[in-house]
């Protein structure tokens, strides 16, 4: 790879990160495959993050805001869009100089341009999580968010680990000079059949941005919140041994995406308008719960303990 | 005398941090090594994003030997005790002393404590300090348990001798060891070098393109802001706050000017420079001729070939972005401003929450209408207008713009108020009923911005009070201490002849009870609403609403009340809801009138805590507290400040201790005889001269103080009373009150009350102090 080659598409952009953090020895994972809002609640981060194993890990993760819908037609909002996510435990020394090496594999010319680190502490209420860290800027424009994770699901992280989140859609529009998303060059313009970003998502936007704030069933949301909530706090009660292969299972990744989908529909609820200022505390409270439940079983098992075989 | 450096070199540190973080290396080190007795001659702490830095100059290279000599048991002592003794101070018995004391025979141990090299201190100090240091929020990081703001890399720690020669002091925490290696500018230099002193270090940093003074670079930014902005005849808008913030994130400040797209210019002026500094940290730059702000300034942390200009078109483009956002804000709000009068944003706040024990902001503005309707006439405004206002002046809140911007709250709500073509009143109020927020900020004077503004402070102070929310210590969360200081400057400032208790905080009361009631009224006839008609007795139609419903606990507390008979009235089920609202608000009404009284007590203490500030002793004001219409601010303080006035002239001072002396004379005859001498005295019996003397001087003095008092002129009042200091001196000097002629002495003590009389008309002098 050729850094002082520009790159000429968002796919470019994406397979270079990977190329990039492959070499560097993460684990390149496939995105998620369920609706979240952001790349922190792949298990893969989430869970990951918990107890004393080494973790290195890289993905894109397809994230959905639903209040951010803008029926396409924003340049900059989307409520569907891409992060890219890299998670390492512990977290290296040399985290920051690895993270500016991977901007200038995309493209980014550190002599020229003013990278800064300027403090943004991080909390997910619904994960019960916080770290400190920085976002990053790129000329003044915020590229990447940087965290120290020091709890999630309200255990401690110890070791620490570093996380890595680039809003995809908005670091490629920089590093490729555009200033509609929709007319971001999605593969390479020069191919017989170029497609832009938005020949791809401009309808899916349209469409989705409209079943967000006006259509989704606001009865068919809640009852699925209570269901999902239900059924994370069944799993995680269901007895720790499984009878068929008397070994103890405990299942926290189930139970885990029960939680993940709880907090989609809170989020598409609260795009409805649905959800009033006190009510939302109390479902950010719930979420949360589910999560430390999670937490507190994915901690017990052998992904976390240290004692995988 | 050795100096000192060290430097704790870390990923970046915030801004806001930096300042506080090298006073607070700067304080621990050095307590540290004084405790220990490494005295210095000075000291300097500096920080950049990556670094604290502190350089001590003139270090002693040892701690002084200490010798004490510690008194023991006597000789003849319980071995027990000795042996005490002996463990308590090290030494052994062999070591121990005999001194004669008066009382016998006593003990000493001679410990001597050998001074320690200065390195073998400061390892333990530094330590120390790094593992206890009082960052606001701190981090681990990797595998250890270091807690530092960012991961720490480096540790520099060095004594310079005075030939110059460095030793790196020996320590190491948690695995980093110190040592006399740093690093300069994290892309223009990032080789590590070693340094041999503070000269040395602060030379090669700023080779390595590091400026390791914050004020340094501060002032770096600003000179060549402001000379840029000259350049092309502009002017940069100051800003400390911010210039300190952007200092702390930047090592090698490089500012660059750009333009603001022409889309742009019209928003208004404060709308761009909140977007552009709270987003950006950028400055903003007004045309003098203009008056608009149409460049900005960023200020890069580095030199590049192309003279910033990629760095630039960067900023320049994310600020269209965020300018597209704040013009898209602007465009819709003030659509809802001109096409529907602000309506849509004040039916939304119904929505929102003000205080979960203080219902909606909807039902905050109706009372703080209701309340600015009755303010109106003693400020001077006209109540249709002040009750507008009041419900104009926080439709903002719901705009884009402010939820965007929150500072830009009241600000927002007079463009938008204009842009309705609403009165210029009610778009001043929307800025102005904010204010004052501080002790320095300006007091409105627009008689409907005052009763707004009044109104919006009575009705938060007496909400939080009524739900018991009340400023303890230091916390005051939502800054009722400013609110009431608001209050006491916006009536002292316009000269409002109010009474505070009467005229606002039992309107304020007022407010409430009826809000209530017409809560409880609409609970009770929801709660009855199929009742009304289908049942034949309260106690059926109770039945039916759920357990613990308002109704249901309403009629259990009316069948307590001896004035509700079920039987008469059992049918009534109208009258029944009434006497239930009734009972129900004269309840309430009594536990707020019980906490207004200590709302009013709470004014008074920041009346004293404001007062105090141009010098009015707090004596002062309890004595002025004292007199009649006390509640009445303004004339209050006026009382009080021609009383401190006079009381800062030796008249005035001796005058009080004649009056205290008459006073005491006189209550002690006024006990004993079971009389009050109140008046009569004559002065056909006056036997002395000093005796007509007083009775002159009293009525030359009453001829002055009862027009002045008339025309509340207190300082003439005060200094009539003053002025009859010498005689009253005169009176004690050559009178004996008391005498055995039964008449004289009456005559006395009548007299003595005149002068008790004159000088309580200002002010109740028996509450000074001394």
């Amino acid at each position: 790879m050729d850094k002082t080659q520009k790159p000429r598409s968002f796919q470019e952009i994406i397979l270079r990160l990977q190329t990039y953090w492959a070499s560097k020895g993460c684990a390149v994972l496939q995105p998620y495959d369920m609706e979240v809002g952001a790349g922190t609640f792949h298990p893969a981060t989430t869970l990951r993050a918990l107890g004393p194993n080494p973790w290195a890990a890289a993905y894109v993760q397809p994230s959905r805001r639903p209040t951010d819908g803008r029926y396409g037609e924003n340049p900059n909002r989307l409520q569907h869009y891409y992060q890219y996510q890299v998670i390492i435990k512990p977290s290296p020394p040399d985290l920051q100089a690895l993270y500016l090496g991977s901007l200038e594999a995309i493209g980014i010319d550190m002599e020229l341009h003013d990278v800064r680190f300027v403090e943004d502490d991080w909390e997910s209420p619904t994960l019960g999580a916080w770290g400190l860290g920085w976002e990053v800027w790129c000329d003044g424009m915020e590229v990447s968010q940087f965290t120290y994770f020091q709890q999630v699901g309200g255990h401690d992280c110890a070791p620490v680990s570093g996380e890595l989140t680039y809003g995809l859609e908005r670091l490629a529009m920089y590093v490729l000079g555009i200033d509609h998303v929709m007319e971001m060059p999605f593969n390479d313009p020069q191919t017989p059949i170029s497609l832009s970003y938005g020949d791809i998502f401009r309808q899916t936007e349209e469409e989705y941005s409209r079943h967000n704030f006006d259509l989704a069933s606001t009865e068919m949301l809640l009852r699925h919140f209570e269901d999902a909530e239900a059924e994370c706090q069944r799993l995680l009660e269901a007895p720790e041994t499984d009878a068929k292969m008397d070994r103890r299972i405990v299942m926290a990744h189930p139970a885990y995406d029960q939680c993940i989908k709880a907090s989609h529909l809170f989020n598409l609820l609260d795009a409805r308008g649905v959800i009033s200022v006190t009510e939302r505390q109390a479902y950010i409270g719930r979420v949360r719960a589910l999560a430390k439940m999670c937490a507190d079983a994915f901690v017990t098992t052998p992904a976390a303990t240290g004692s995988a075989a | 005398m050795p100096d000192l450096l060290i430097e704790l070199f870390s990923e970046e540190i915030p801004a806001r941090m930096q300042a506080r973080a090298a006073e607070d290396l700067k304080t621990k080190v050095t307590n540290g090594l004084v405790e220990a007795g490494l005295t210095y001659a000075h000291a300097a702490a500096f920080a950049t994003p990556r670094r604290l830095t502190l350089a001590l100059e003139g270090v002693l290279d040892h701690s002084p030997t200490t010798r004490e000599d510690r008194k023991g048991p006597k000789v003849d002592a319980p071995e027990k005790a000795i042996e005490g003794f002996l463990r308590g101070a090290g030494v052994a018995r062999e070591d121990l002393e005999e001194r004669d004391e008066k009382k016998g025979r006593v003990f000493y141990a001679i410990i001597e404590k050998p001074g320690r090299p200065a390195a073998e201190i400061i390892a333990e100090v530094l330590e120390d300090t790094i593992r206890t240091f009082p960052w606001p929020k701190s981090m681990r990081w990797g595998a250890g348990s270091l807690r530092w703001v960012r991961p720490l890399h480096r540790i520099l720690c060095i004594l310079t001798n005075d030939a110059g020669e460095a030793d790196v002091v020996p320590m190491e925490v948690d695995g980093i060891r110190a040592g006399d290696m740093t690093e300069g500018h994290r892309f223009m230099a990032p080789a590590p070098f070693s340094v041999t002193s503070f000269e040395d270090y602060a030379a090669k940093l700023k080779r390595a393109n590091v400026v390791l003074d914050p004020e340094e670079r501060a002032e770096t930014i600003w000179n060549d802001a402001t000379n840029a902005a000259f350049a092309s005849g502009m002017e940069v808008v100051e800003d400390k706050g911010l210039l300190a913030e952007v200092a702390g994130l930047v090592e090698w400040p490089v500012v660059l000017m750009g333009e603001i797209g022409a889309d742009f210019l019209d928003l208004p002026p404060e709308v761009l420079m909140t977007s552009m500094k709270e987003h950006q940290k950028f400055f903003s730059v007004r045309n003098p001729k203009t008056g608009r702000i149409e460049r900005f300034i960023t200020v890069a942390n580095r030199e590049t070939a192309d003279n910033g200009k990629t760095i630039l078109a960067g900023n320049q483009k994310v600020l269209t972005a965020r300018l597209s956002d704040a013009k898209f804000f602007w465009e819709n709000d003030l659509r809802v401003a001109v096409d529907e009068k602000m309506q849509p944003w004040l039916d939304q706040l119904e929505n929102v929450t003000f205080h979960n024990k203080l219902g909606s902001q909807k039902a905050r503005i109706d009372r703080i209408a209701a309340l600015a309707r009755e303010i109106a006439p003693v400020v001077g405004a006209d109540p249709n207008l002040a009750e507008t206002a009041a419900r104009t002046v926080k439709a903002d809140l719901s705009s884009e713009m402010v939820g965007e911007f929150p500072e830009l709250q009241g600000l927002m709500g007079r463009y938008y108020s204009d842009a309705a073509g609403l009165p210029p009143e009610l778009a001043a109020a929307c800025e102005e009923h904010y204010s004052p927020l501080g002790p320095s900020d300006a007091v409105p004077a627009a008689p409907v911005s005052v009763a707004v503004a009044l109104a919006d402070k009575l009705d938060t102070l007496t909400g939080f009070w009524a739900i018991d929310e009340k400023p303890t210590g230091s916390k005051d969360p939502f800054a009722l201490r400013r609110a009431a200081l608001g209050v006491i400057r916006l009536v002292l400032e316009n000269g409002i002849r109010v009474e505070l208790l009467e005229t606002f905080l039992l309107a304020s009361v007022s407010t409430y009870s009826n809000a209530y009631a017409a809560e409880v009224r609409e609970t009770v006839s929801r709660e009855l609403a199929d009742s009304f008609d289908s049942y034949r007795t309260i106690r059926e139609a109770i039945a039916q609403t759920k357990r613990n419903s308002l109704t249901s606990n309403l009629y259990k507390a009316l069948l307590r009340n001896a004035d509700f008979n079920e039987e008469t009235e059992s049918k009534k089920l109208k009258e029944f809801v009434e006497a239930g609202v009734v009972f129900q608000v004269n309840s309430y009404q009594r536990h707020l009138n019980h906490e207004i009284g200590d709302l009013l007590a709470f004014f008074h203490d920041r009346l004293k805590v404001h007062l105090r500030s141009e010098g009015v002793r707090h004596d002062v004001i309890d004595a002025c507290l004292a007199m009649p219409q006390a509640d009445d601010l303004t004339l209050l303080v006026k009382r009080a400040r021609a009383l401190q006035a006079v009381l800062e002239t030796e008249d005035g001072e001796n005058l009080v201790q004649g009056f205290k002396r008459a006073n005491n004379i006189l209550t002690q005859a006024e006990e004993k005889d079971g009389v009050e001498y109140s008046f009569g005295a004559d002065p056909k019996f006056a036997e002395t001269d000093a005796e007509r003397a007083l009775f002159a001087a009293l009525d030359a003095a009453d001829a002055k103080i009862v027009p002045a008092m008339k025309d509340e002129d207190f300082p003439t009042a005060m200094a009539a009373m003053a002025g009859i200091r010498p005689e009253v001196d005169a009176f004690f000097e050559a009178v004996q009150v008391n005498t055995d002629n039964e008449i004289l002495r009456r005559n006395r003590l009548n007299l003595l009350s005149r002068i008790r009389n004159v000088c309580l008309q200002v002010a109740d002098l028996t509450r000074l102090d001394g």
